[in-house]
């Protein structure tokens, strides 16, 4: 973890222009986050299909990890908005719309998790909803564009990353790499504790 | 041909208790009725009548939702959902008899609704109905999914809403386009692609989350 976080933040140094500098942090972070959901609906859609208890673990902990990390993109996002356009918030910029869209549907998974009682028919119902957030992601985006136009006529093209230079994509890259690996690490750190957790309570249960 | 007929068979069976004790359709219809009374005194006076179509909106969904939080109840209540499982029939048979209920219930609620919003606010047009009927389709085919999901937990009718409203973030945005944008055509296959997508979902995935 240590590992990841200096390669995270080293290649950050060198970077002409302050502003410019937090899309390094918010655009991989922002990656990361979907791929956790990505991984998350990958596990619900083995535990349907092999129906092995297991993967409710993983899929639960990548929800939660691409919950951890869409709260630091809305974060990172709203302050690069504040930066760019003086704003902390702006309907206009699509991605950090769709983040918020998806924070309050996995903040939804938490919820559905904490009422239902534990067992195989809450594995099934949280591998359901995690694909249904998977499916939701590119619908909502789908819909965030199509309502830009409505609400707001103005376009913001603001496509930083389709012109990179060398060593901004460089950077970019050694960043995003970084960033997954933080995930990773913190993903295999929380599985670790939550089985624990869950080989506890069972003993306890046995012993009483 | 025997799954249409599982599927027919289940439908009736909502909508015969529903037209005996006519108590959802009925707090459906005045809760739309209400909402929009109030949404025209919240309006400033002067506004434009695209806020209107926003507001109609935003009304359509809570009904929906309100509908939505008793299409299990008499299920969960009676413990029926148990015996329907046990039936043999295909699961998704239970899913799609139910979401034709919540369609019906949704279209007799809007039959009173839309003109309602006519008589109060702006006239119909024949995309705002093709908008409702696509939305109503999506609304069921999700809602019926997440109402069972939301059935089985200890929360209930609180959950639903929560399940519900990021999910139907897209229908509001295609309805309300639909109404008042130019080229209604995009958003109306922008509805009918999402009806598509989530009904397959559900429909693949209802088994799972009702078998214990």
């Amino acid at each position: 973890m240590g590992l990841a976080l200096a390669f995270y933040w080293v290649p950050d140094a060198p970077l002409e222009g302050f502003r410019q500098r937090i899309f390094y942090i918010h655009v991989p972070v922002a990656l990361t986050a979907y791929a956790c959901f990505g991984w998350a609906a990958w596990k619900a859609l083995r535990l349907l299909w092999v129906r092995n208890d297991r993967y409710d673990l993983e899929s639960y902990t990548a929800v939660h990890m691409g919950v951890i990390f869409g709260i630091l993109t809305l974060v990172t996002g709203s302050i690069w908005a504040r930066t760019s356009w003086g704003v902390w918030w702006s309907w206009g910029e699509r991605q950090l719309v769709l983040f918020l869209v998806l924070f309050l549907f996995y903040s939804a998974y938490f919820m559905l998790r904490y009422s239902v009682e534990p067992g195989p028919r809450r594995a099934r119902m949280s591998a359901v909803y995690a694909l249904f957030g998977v499916v939701l992601i590119p619908v909502s985006f789908l819909a965030i564009r199509l309502a830009e136009g409505l609400i707001h006529p103005v376009v913001f093209d603001r496509d930083v990353g389709s012109n990179l230079a060398g060593s901004q994509l460089l950077t970019f890259v050694i960043c995003f790499a970084g960033t997954l690996a933080l995930a990773a690490s913190l993903y295999v750190n929380e599985l670790t504790g939550k089985r624990v957790d869950e080989r506890l309570r069972e003993l306890r249960e046995a012993l009483s | 041909m025997n799954y249409l007929a599982d599927v027919g068979a289940l439908a009736r069976k909502d909508l015969r208790l529903e037209l005996r004790s006519r108590d959802t359709f009925l707090s459906m219809v005045l809760f739309v009725v209400a909402t929009l009374v109030v949404f025209s005194f919240s309006l400033p006076a002067g506004t434009e009548e695209e806020a209107a179509y926003g507001l109609l909106w935003v009304a359509l969904l809570f009904t929906a939702i309100l509908g939505l939080t008793r299409a299990f109840a008499a299920e969960r209540e009676q413990r029926v959902l148990d015996g329907l499982i046990l039936a043999p029939c295909d699961r998704s048979a239970i899913w799609l008899g139910k979401a034709i209920a919540v369609v019906a219930f949704l279209a007799l609620a809007e039959v009173v609704a839309l003109p309602a919003f006519a008589l109060f606010f702006e006239p119909l047009t024949w995309e705002l109905v093709a908008a409702v009927v696509l939305a109503d389709l999506g609304l069921a085919a999700v809602g019926t999914l997440l109402a069972a999901m939301a059935a089985a937990s200890r929360a209930r009718e609180l959950l639903l809403p929560l399940l519900l409203l990021p999910l139907a973030i897209p229908i509001v945005v295609g309805g309300v386009g639909a109404s008042i944008s130019d080229d209604p055509g995009r958003f109306l296959g922008f509805l009918a692609l999402y009806d598509v997508i989530f009904a397959i979902l559900s429909w693949a995935s209802f088994e799972y989350v009702v078998t214990e």
